[in-house]
């Protein structure tokens, strides 16, 4: 591991002296992602068993069938929710430590050096766009939230399942990760420098407190939506696939 | 010999707490070459201690407040032996200057109708200290010394002056050394301001850091000044009492000022009994009215209930709760409770948000589910050189004095919340007329280069002594001496010793040995730490045993009462053929329109 | 009586070794106590900043064992039994001695922010709804424990090109002042550096005032920074309006 250099002494000789388990939260984040992309990669490309009934996949919504269109309709949604977590400052964080080790832990070092351009330069600049991906990956949500009530009816008749209550669960959970966004909290009010000076900046002002209060957990949000997405399509690939029923209640 | 760096300005400023800080903008802003010098970092200053707010009549949350209010309070606070002229001036200044520090970027905690909202504080008639928290002193320095970055200040960071020089009787530079690299300096300047802050660290309970090690007090004493008030020697009467590693540390008057409850380990509310004659009647008579009060102030309403006696002079909080730890009815660690828990735990942790994780972290104590436990400790020293109000000058021409070090503003007691202002009025002042003194100087005065020598060779006595003593042993035993001898009460008897004592420690100074070289090196520090602090502490010890009568924060058991001879004279230290010498020097008589204002 | 066992850093930039003390245990003892009494008992010359002892100047900071901290709140009850605590000055600022940093830099960069603005002359009136994100900015008390665990300073010495966490704070704090004036994006995104954080969050971890210095002050500043220069749509759709 290079040390850095313009600072260098003999008070600073190994890349740390933490003696608790600093490895532990990185490397426990890498194998959650790691699993995760696998799976998702997995399901894309399997191109079946998303959809039953009143029952469609989030991993396929909106589904999008186009003519010309030879693969899986999964890739023309999932990028969306993918750059939209790819960009996510809280996903930022935990994979620029997990898998770029830029830095594992406070005070570890790392390879390091001079070369380090952070998010000014190509590819990273681009997590800029952020907000974009917010944007669509709030519609998406919004037609999650359409999914998870059209899976109340069947043939016009209402009906309830645990396998809808899932559904709710998860697109309630995605709901408070997209709308904790940091760049949404921005837009919605972060930007202002005076949240008294007019009635719509008082409301504003409402607004952004209230995502403030997701935000504070956005990591929490982000892992727990993640979770409930990747349970979700496995629960709705099972009953597809006829492994598992529905648990209709009524 | 040439090993010491020069250095050339107008102005040189010595210490960059408020009062220094805000002296040096004001001799920037008139155009004349300033240079800022500190022990410390920039900003590392012990105004950063200041917790609860800044004085000042802005009338925003009681509109009955005025100049003229706070004027008479600061001198009822002072026992009137304080100089009228620099508690009117500060009396009237300090709206001005707060309003000042809020465009420079000070962001103060608001009313509802969006003005700098004000809490009430111990002998402050009205709500009157502007305030960010309980960090309002962090908020103070931040703003100025960040204007001052922005003014093109010259700031010579942990430098500390040793000495200052005279061309005759008018001042002409100062000498010191970097604490970084142990290299000489020497400060060429037409005006010199001090601005170094107090004494505590002369005694063993304190809220104060190292730093306060009377430095300015005994540069001035020994360039000729007069030190008035030296006996007057405030103890805060709510200092954390455990740990033993955090003992002293200040827990803000604002607790009181926000409701904060006194009791002792029989649950009486001991204040009650405690209100001097004088101005019981400004204080609330029972408990229900006292919490009638607090009801109205937490609303932001008018009542007519009077002030909790928590509220009292600081002098007398101080007294009471030593009195009852010393007659067995303090808390487990040798304090008394004081008990902000029953309020609202959000707004405890809003209003008074260091003050919770000090106790949590400190000392494991949530202070918004029980009481914490406190007792007096060394606070600030009202006395200091004396200076003419209008321009902050003093006896040497050309050196003038701000803040903590300068004597006469607050008389025999401050109230709580006016040293703030002091700082900021004050500092103003003695920036401004230093400025106007330096460029009004024909010629440049000079340096006598064997002075320099001599104190080159004073300074490295304990590097290049064979055997002596440690300098922090010396330090316990003044700090064992002060604390004994010349506490909150104090005695004939005691103080003699102790200045027997004070004496026979001085002559060790010269018999001091530290190890190693001048790079960053603490020992060496202290050696000279430790002759001002003596300096400090025996002019406190005989100014002492002057005054025999009890006022403000000067108690004697053995003279209870006050002394209406002694009322009207300050004492007054100052050097002669080589010794220390006291006489009583009269106060300043008010004008009648300022005397009519007490009746 | 209980001991505890210090290894605390004595030397400079050239030469220096990990000194070896043991100190006697007081109740709430914290590693500065340690520090103090190595200084009055054992090594006279054992440099080491302090000042208020009570977490409100910054001046104490230190690594122990390993991780960037104020010496004056770190708790010696807060170890094993036994351990033996590493004292270590700051990596990311050239050595004095011993535990002394040359935290000048730091001075250096914060000239470079332009100050409050304000065209409003009269008296102010401000709510408090509108200066609370900026009182959280003026918590900082610079102790620069935050620029001494970013990585960007520590590891990728990036000295010159980045202003790191403590002055993106006070930038924040002045860029949501609500009288404040001035634009701090053009600064924020090249002298400041702004984008060669990471946002890995460090500095929010080590802060002894808790602040949160990513989530409220760097990240917001990142985004007025994309309102600016990254946000073509939004630039676009503003001066179809603005005519």
């Amino acid at each position: 591991m290079t040390q850095s250099t313009v600072n260098s002494s003999p008070a600073h000789t190994t890349k740390t002296v933490r003696k608790d388990n600093w490895w532990l939260e990185p490397a426990s984040i890498a194998l959650g992602f790691t699993l995760f992309i696998i799976y998702a990669t997995f399901r894309a490309f399997e191109n079946n068993y998303y959809e039953i009934n009143q029952y469609l996949s989030p991993f396929y919504s909106p589904k999008i069938i186009l003519e010309f269109w030879k693969f899986s309709p999964a890739i023309l949604v999932l990028w969306i929710p993918a750059g939209f977590r790819a960009t996510c400052y809280y996903y930022r964080k935990a994979y620029y430590r997990s898998y770029f080790m830029d830095p594992p832990a406070c005070g570890v070092g790392h390879g390091g050096g001079s070369s380090y351009c952070g998010e000014t330069t190509f590819p990273f600049v681009l997590q800029n766009l952020h907000r974009y991906f917010f944007y669509m990956a709030a519609l998406v949500v919004l037609w999650l939230w359409k999914d998870a009530f059209d899976s109340l009816f069947f043939q016009g008749q209402f009906t309830f399942s645990i396998l809808s209550l899932v559904m709710f669960v998860n697109v309630v959970l995605l709901s408070n990760y997209t709308f904790g966004c940091h760049a949404y909290r921005h837009l919605v009010g972060g930007k202002l420098d005076c949240f008294s000076c007019t009635k719509a900046s008082q409301t504003k002002h409402k607004v952004w407190q209230f995502v403030s209060k997701l935000n504070e957990h956005h990591m929490f949000w982000a892992w727990m939506s993640l979770f409930s997405v990747a349970f979700t399509d496995f629960y709705i690939r099972q009953v597809a696939s006829g492994a598992y029923s529905p648990m209709r209640i009524f | 010999m040439d090993n010491y760096k020069v250095i050339e300005h107008d102005v040189i400023v010595i210490g960059a707490g408020g009062a220094g800080l805000r002296a040096a903008i004001e001799a920037s802003a008139q155009g004349v070459s300033t240079g800022l010098v500190c022990k410390s970092l920039l900003g590392k200053a012990h105004t950063v201690m200041a917790e609860g707010g800044i004085a000042a009549a802005l009338a925003n949350v009681d509109s009955e407040d005025g100049w003229q209010t706070h004027f008479c309070d600061t001198m009822k606070g002072g026992k009137m032996l304080n100089n009228y002229r620099m508690a009117e001036l500060h009396a009237k200044e300090a709206p001005m200057r707060v309003k000042e520090l809020e465009k420079w970027g000070a962001v103060f905690d608001r009313t509802k109708d969006g003005k700098i909202l004000q809490r009430a504080f111990g002998g402050h008639k009205y709500k009157r200290l502007c305030h960010v928290g309980d960090r309002t002193g962090l908020e103070l320095i931040r703003t100025l010394q960040d204007k001052g970055v922005h003014q093109g200040i010259n700031v010579y960071m942990e430098c500390t002056i040793t000495k200052l020089f005279k061309d005759g009787d008018t001042i002409s530079g100062a000498f010191g050394y970097y604490r970084n690299s142990g290299e000489y300096v020497l400060f060429k300047a037409k005006a010199i301001v001090l601005a170094t802050g107090g004494v505590g660290k002369s005694f063993s309970v304190t809220s104060n850091s190292w730093e306060y090690t009377g430095d300015g007090h005994a540069l001035a004493y020994e360039a000729g000044c007069d030190l008035i008030d030296m006996e007057f020697l405030q103890f805060h009467p709510t200092g954390m009492v455990w740990p033993p590693g955090v003992k002293g540390i200040l827990v803000t008057e604002g607790v009181r000022g926000e409701g904060g409850i006194l009791r002792n380990n029989k649950n009486e509310r001991f204040m009650f009994k405690y209100l001097p004659e004088s101005t019981r009647h400004e204080f609330a008579e029972t408990e229900a009215e006292a919490s009638q009060w607090l009801e109205a102030t937490l609303n932001l309403t008018k009542s007519t209930a009077r002030r909790p006696p928590e509220l009292s002079t600081r002098d007398n909080v101080a007294r009471a709760i030593y009195t009852e730890v010393k007659e067995g009815r303090g808390s487990p660690h040798g304090g008394v409770f004081l008990d902000i828990s029953y309020q609202d735990s959000n707004r405890i942790k809003q209003k008074l948000p260091s003050m919770y994780h000090q106790f949590k972290e400190l000392a494991d104590v949530d202070i918004t589910a029980g009481p914490m436990e406190v007792g007096p400790t060394a606070h600030y020293i009202m006395g200091g050189v004396r200076v003419d109000a209008d321009t902050a000058q003093s006896k040497v021409k050309g050196l003038f004095a701000c803040g903590e070090v300068s004597g006469g503003m607050h008389g025999a007691n401050r109230l709580g919340g006016n040293s703030l202002s002091d700082l900021i009025v004050f500092g103003a002042r003695a920036g401004l007329h230093a400025a106007n003194y330096a460029k009004e100087l024909k010629g440049k005065p000079s340096i006598n280069g064997k002075e320099i020598e001599a104190e080159i060779t004073d300074l490295e006595r304990p590097l290049n002594a064979q055997s002596g003593q440690n300098p922090y042993d010396l330090h316990k035993e003044l700090n064992h001496i002060m604390s004994t001898y010349v506490g909150i009460f104090r005695e004939e008897n005691d103080l003699v010793t102790g200045l027997d004592k004070l004496v026979e420690l001085n002559k060790k100074l010269d018999n001091l040995k530290v190890v190693n070289n001048r790079t960053y090196n603490p020992g060496w520090h202290m050696c000279r730490d430790l002759k001002n602090m003596l300096i400090c502490s025996m002019a406190i010890t005989k100014s002492a045993l002057s005054r025999k009568e009890s006022r403000g924060a000067h108690s004697r058991l053995d003279y209870t009462e006050t002394d209406k001879e002694l009322s009207k004279v300050n004492s007054a230290v100052f050097k002669q053929d080589g010794e220390m010498k006291l006489e009583h020097t009269p106060t300043l008589s008010m004008p009648e329109e300022l005397a009519k204002l007490f009746n | 009586m209980a001991k505890v066992t210090l290894k605390v850093y004595r030397g400079d930039k050239e030469k220096g070794e990990f000194k070896t003390y043991e100190v006697p245990i007081e109740d709430g003892m914290v590693i500065l106590d340690a520090i103090h009494y190595i200084q009055a008992n054992i090594d006279n010359d054992i440099a080491v900043r302090w000042n208020c002892k009570a977490a409100k100047c910054g001046s104490c900071s230190a690594e122990v064992n390993g991780k960037p901290s104020l010496m004056c709140k770190t708790r010696l009850d807060r170890f094993a039994k036994d351990e033996v605590i590493t004292v270590q000055p700051l990596k990311t600022f050239p050595l004095i001695k011993d535990l002394v940093t040359d935290v000048s830099w730091n001075y250096e960069v914060n000239k470079h922010i332009t100050p409050l603005t304000s065209k409003d002359e009269g008296e102010w009136v401000i709510y408090q709804e509108d200066i609370e994100r900026v009182q959280e900015f003026r918590k900082c008390i610079e102790c620069f424990l935050c620029q001494d665990v970013c990585h960007v300073l520590r590891d990728h010495d990036k000295h010159a090109n980045f202003a790191g966490p403590r002055f993106l704070v006070r930038t924040a704090g002045l860029e949501m002042h609500p009288k404040d004036t001035a634009s701090r994006t053009k600064y924020l995104k090249e002298e400041g550096g702004i984008g060669y954080c990471n946002i890995t969050k460090c500095c929010t971890e080590v802060c002894p005032e808790e602040i949160h210095i990513t989530d409220n002050a760097i990240i917001p500043l990142k985004e007025r920074v994309v309102d600016d220069f990254y946000d073509p749509i939004a630039k676009f759709l503003k001066g179809l309006f603005k005519k």
